[in-house]
């Protein structure tokens, strides 16, 4: 176990506590940067896609992981970003400035509904966010003469500095990957410096926060405008990649998968973000892996139990049919949800937090180290 | 002038009179307490004062300037810090971040600016945390910098909420109770500190306190209240003595 020994504030200030942290980032950057190189073109591309919705999932992070302010709206954010790209383009806008404007436009917009969401807490405020994104969708499918309503927008291959970048090929990667590091690295300065811990006390205490100096409207608006302009920026990226963008890809489902992103990964930390958006990712693929298979595992497993072949057949037929049946990823990822916050509320990041002290105390490790208890009972709380 | 000034300060909630027209004025240096049975309306002031209530009459002046009118967060900027009754830290943070966030009333920087972390954010973190130290040694809180505050029992806790309000370096401080909830000897160190807090930090403090014992020990005026009303006011000697006091008390 390493003990640090601090000497100097800047200990408590700097970004990576001790060399090990160095080692360990410096080993997975250079697996990043090898990545597209080895990787098949298929695991490359899921890669971008991690990137991109662990982009968004920091930026929700920040806004409900640390400044606590739910949010079901952040796939109308994402939406004005891609559709701001896909319009300037259509001008011959280069690539920085689109993007740019695209993280601006929704910042802005983000700063707007940050404004109504001030009186509201809670589920109510989910509820503003949901409608705020139903009424984005709207704005989408009819207003034809920007957005060609519900016959979507195809989006132009990228071109940067007159080099034609390709959504599949490896530079388009490491430019998502680059705007993910950017975003993580101002997110951290943000952090460790005074608004990210006002972020913090409006999170854990509005009234104590006030009564230290936090204008806590302010602050709250700020949130929603730097959250939305992260995602507006992972947008301009998230257009590119799928080169063609509608309305009804910018649902309820999408904000409910940013959620889980966050969730999932762990609500407190940043890391917690990249772990949900790769957890994300990848469930897609093993899904349709055990949609297709499923069906042949589950009968070849009746007929290994004695089952004769009529039986198995039926069973076949019935697991295949559940197994396609619609709506059923929504389900799935409902009960995910559901067991990640009765069994893991600390999300994959607090798993991984708990394993590490695991091996750091072997054999002094106590069963009861994180168990959730109460110390004691806030009463009257005033908000 | 005085140095805080409360003028005919009213609130109400319905038919219910929380304060009822209570003026009181604090000189700079001293040490008030507000003393009275339950709801007698002493947080309520606190409350006022700090703005989370708007008052439903009266004003309030702090180095004459009327702050009635003032919105909550600037309350802090003008150099009055509080505590709570029934501590209000930043549980999920650090002591370290809470404290710092003591600090904000201090800090300048635009988020621009931290977001690239700059020098000058850098310096700025470094002039808080050695103010921020300053104050843990005050208070003697060496042990807790990376504690998380949900793991700290409640004894600490009260110490730390008293640190924060004392790290946004502040003229006027309103100590909500500082003493419930704590033993025998922690009360004795919080007298100690309110003490410390006048004499050496030459800031001048407010307080809501039942414990009889502290009161006497550090204040160097009472005002006793019940329902709303000010009952008595002079040194904690007198008002204990005030037939009014003991009558709200214990009974007429």
């Amino acid at each position: 176990m390493r003990f640090l020994f601090k000497t100097d504030y800047e200990d408590d200030i700097r970004l990576f506590p001790h060399s090990g942290y160095i080692v360990s980032y410096g080993i997975l950057l250079a697996f990043l940067v090898v990545a597209p190189f080895v990787l098949s073109s298929y695991l490359v591309s899921q890669l971008v896609f991690v990137c991109i919705y662990a982009t968004v999932g920091v930026g929700l992070m920040i806004l409900t992981g640390f400044t606590g302010q739910a949010s079901l709206g952040h796939a109308a954010f994402l939406a004005i970003g891609a559709y701001t790209a896909a319009y300037l383009q259509q001008y011959n806008v280069p690539f920085p400035v689109y993007f740019l404007a695209g993280g601006l436009l929704t910042g802005v917009v983000g700063a707007l509904v940050g404004f109504p969401a001030l009186r509201l807490t809670g589920i109510y405020l989910v509820i503003a966010t949901i409608s705020f994104a139903f009424i984005v969708e709207e704005v989408l499918a009819r207003w034809e003469s920007v957005t060609h309503g519900n016959e979507g927008m195809r989006v132009k291959t990228l071109s940067l500095f007159g080099q034609a970048v390709p959504q599949n090929g490896p530079t388009f990667y490491f430019l998502c990957l680059g705007v993910l590091i950017l975003t993580i690295v101002g997110t951290l300065n943000l952090l460790r410096s005074p608004t990210g811990r006002a972020f913090v006390a409006i999170r854990d205490s509005e009234t104590a926060a006030r009564s230290m100096g936090v204008n806590v409207s302010l602050y709250k608006v700020k949130s929603f405008a730097i959250s939305a302009a992260i995602t507006g920026l992972a947008g301009v990226l998230f257009a590119h990649k799928l080169s063609f963008i509608s309305p009804e890809m910018f649902t309820l489902q999408l904000s409910i998968e940013f959620i889980i992103v966050i969730l999932i990964g762990g609500t407190f930390s940043l890391h917690g973000a990249v772990l949900g958006a790769i957890f994300l990712v990848m469930i897609d693929p093993f899904l349709t892996y055990l949609k297709d298979d499923l069906p042949g595992i589950i009968s070849g497993l009746a007929a290994m139990f004695g089952a004769d072949s009529v039986t198995a057949g039926k069973v076949h037929g019935n697991v295949a049919a559940i197994a396609s049946a619609n709506g059923l990823k929504g389900a799935i990822y409902g009960v995910i949800i559901v067991l990640f916050v009765l069994f893991e509320p600390l999300g994959l990041y607090g798993r991984w937090l708990k394993i590490k002290l695991f091996f750091q105390l072997f054999p002094l490790y106590k069963r009861a180290t994180f168990k959730r208890q109460k110390i004691y009972v806030k009463s009257e709380r005033n908000r | 002038m005085s140095y805080f000034r409360a003028e005919n300060l009213s609130l109400h909630f319905g038919g219910l009179k929380a304060v009822d027209s209570v003026s009181f004025a604090v000189e700079k240096g001293e040490i008030l307490s507000i003393i009275g049975p339950n709801g007698a309306g002493k947080s309520s002031i606190f409350n006022l004062i700090s703005r989370i209530y708007p008052p439903t009459s009266g004003r309030i002046f702090f180095e004459d300037q009327d702050i009635t009118e003032q919105p909550a967060y600037d309350i802090a900027g003008l150099g009055i810090a509080r505590t709570f009754q029934n501590i209000e830290l930043f549980e999920n943070a650090t002591m370290l971040s809470n404290l710092l966030v003591g600090r904000h009333r201090h800090s300048a920087t635009q988020l621009w600016q931290e977001l690239l972390f700059l020098p000058s954010v850098r310096a700025g973190e470094k002039l808080h945390r050695r103010r921020v130290e300053q104050v843990i040694e005050f208070l003697d809180l060496e042990a807790y910098r990376d504690k998380l505050i949900s793991g700290l029992p409640y004894g600490v806790r009260k110490v730390i909420e008293l640190a924060r309000a004392l790290c946004s370096e502040p003229k006027l401080i309103l100590l909500d109770e500082p003493s419930s909830g704590l033993n025998v000897e922690e009360t004795d160190d919080m007298s100690f500190w309110i003490r410390d807090m006048k004499t050496e930090l030459g800031i001048t403090v407010l307080m809501v306190e039942h414990d009889m014992t502290l009161v006497n020990r550090v204040s160097d005026r009472v005002i006793a209240l019940n329902y709303g009303r000010v009952l008595a006011m002079g040194s904690p000697s007198e008002v204990q003595r005030h037939p009014d006091v003991v009558a709200a008390y214990l009974g007429a």
